[in-house]
């Protein structure tokens, strides 16, 4: 964000404020990072329920004949198996295979598909998917500016938002979609779908109807425990559930297949960008590989602190590090050489000249049961 | 709403200071900015250290931050409990979550220190 361009606020700025909400510079965004506690808006998420405004998350539409072959050649996850109402994540990636962004795409019907992209990388998706659009019959539209979007996540979500719609909320399975659900006064499109490892739904209205969405929401979800919750339980809820965060887990140096997204990489189907680049990494071989890491020293690994094997010699990096809430035990998300991505490989992080022991681990940290 | 009886510093430090020996811990402002406390990292026993240097590190959810030495002075001892118990910091900023006691070298660095009043206006 260079200096002199205005921070943005979502239509929910003041509510945030209202409910004492600490507010931060997100990519450019004043977002509220926390209530009151992370650790509390944590745990309500994974036992009752949490409302997240995720309002600044990008939305685009890609209207016309050649929507789906189009859709299809720009991204890696094969949309020719979506049907209307059907959602697949993926990953769009450059011809060298490094990642743009990763987001869920929306198949409203064969002509019209939404994508719902990272706020950070609205500008460069957009410019980038225009470009690749010349070719086609589609219209690309950058409709970021007139949704607000709701994250409700947690066990007890759907009996919260039951109170509030006459929708029967059990048809929409997970990764799946309905339009025009009526909340109240609001019509809203609801997908279960979110990135907290919970069940959960995100609801997308106009931003003009999200503040009253908001409050009904909060009201309806007093009784089991519903708390707002801010982009720092979003961070460790999405961290603890092995959920790539782009600029951390991904990135232009970053190829979908190293951050073990092989499952949405469609090596299989009609030509796409960067296809050639993935086949070849496939058949050479990756050259680093994420990995769970469990901290057995005392510290906290944290982005960009070196991972280095048994012999002190660094081989890797840190890319995401807390304290997990639900496992209180120090873990992290970092890069390293395949030969030592293996469950039980020892290694050491390096934080602040210290070496502290740590273990490669399975991903993701937390399942939920069910 | 800050004790009267504590000594304050601009890197929102308390100075509790008794026969020669100042208790440090950290503000209830500065916990409550930090969020979460998850992690505390502290000078071993014994070490000296100048007034300015950085001693320790206090890591939240979110934020790793550098705790300061009020003083000039020798580390007389740690609270070995916030090492396992680093929430206290949270819960008892000026009880139990207090993080080291020095030996102080020289009491003259005592007067430039702030009071409650003082330290409360920096926060406006």
């Amino acid at each position: 964000m260079g200096a002199g361009q205005a921070l943005k606020k979502t239509p929910l700025y003041d509510v945030h404020k209202e409910y004492g909400a600490r507010i931060i510079d997100f990519g450019g965004w004043l977002l509220p990072v926390q209530y009151d506690s992370i650790m509390e808006e944590h745990r309500a998420v994974r036992q009752q329920a949490g409302l997240f405004d995720v309002s600044h998350m990008g939305e685009i539409r890609i209207v016309g004949e050649e929507a789906e072959s189009f859709v299809n050649y720009l991204i890696t996850n094969d949309v020719t198996k979506l049907t209307d109402g059907k959602i697949a994540y993926t990953v769009m990636c450059y011809h060298d295979g490094g990642t743009i962004d990763d987001f869920l795409v929306y198949r409203i019907d064969q002509e019209t598909y939404w994508l719902v992209v990272n706020a950070a990388n609205i500008e460069k998706d957009f410019t980038w998917i225009q470009r690749q659009a010349e070719d086609y019959n589609v219209k690309v539209v950058n409709e970021s500016e007139d949704f607000a979007q709701l994250a409700l996540q947690g066990p007890r979500a759907e009996a919260i938002l039951k109170r509030l719609t006459d929708y029967d909320l059990s048809l929409i399975r997970p990764f799946e979609f309905a339009m025009d659900v009526p909340i109240g006064q609001v019509a809203a499109l609801i997908s279960r779908t979110g990135y907290t490892g919970e069940d959960g739904f995100e609801i997308y209205c106009d931003s003009s109807d999200v503040e009253g969405l908001w409050r009904r929401i909060m009201e309806a979800g007093q009784e089991d425990g519903l708390m707002p919750a801010g982009l720092g339980a979003r961070d460790t809820l999405r961290f603890e559930a092995g959920l790539c965060l782009y600029g951390h887990e991904l990135g232009p140096d970053i190829n979908p297949l190293e951050a073990r997204l092989g499952f949405v990489v469609k090596l299989d189907k009609d030509d796409f960008i960067g296809k050639d680049s993935l086949v070849k990494v496939k058949a050479e071989g990756l050259s680093k590989r994420l990995v769970g890491l469990k901290v057995l020293g005392r510290g906290v690994a944290r982005q960009g602190y070196p991972i280095l094997n048994a012999e002190d010699q660094e081989v890797g990096y840190v890319t995401s590090g807390t304290l997990s809430p639900t496992l209180k035990q120090s873990m992290g998300l970092g890069f390293v050489p395949p030969a030592l991505a293996k469950p039980g490989t020892q290694l050491q992080i390096l934080v602040r000249q210290r070496k502290l022991n740590a273990e490669v681990v399975k991903t993701p940290f937390y399942k939920r049961e069910g | 709403m800050y004790p009267e009886d504590l000594l304050y510093t601009e890197d929102h430090e308390w100075i509790r200071v008794e026969d020669g020996v100042a208790t440090v811990g950290i503000t209830d402002f500065a916990q409550n900015e930090l969020g979460d406390i998850v992690f505390v990292e502290l000078p071993e026993e014994d070490e000296d250290f100048s007034q300015g240097d950085a001693m320790g590190v206090v890591e939240s959810v979110k934020a790793v931050s550098d705790i300061y030495m009020p003083l000039t002075g020798t580390i007389a001892a740690i609270n070995e409990e916030i090492l396992d118990a680093p929430e206290l910091v949270n819960s008892d900023p000026y009880g139990d979550g207090w993080l080291i006691k020095i030996k102080i070298a020289d009491e003259l660095e005592l007067d430039a220190l702030m009071n409650a009043e003082e330290y409360e206006s920096t926060l406006e």
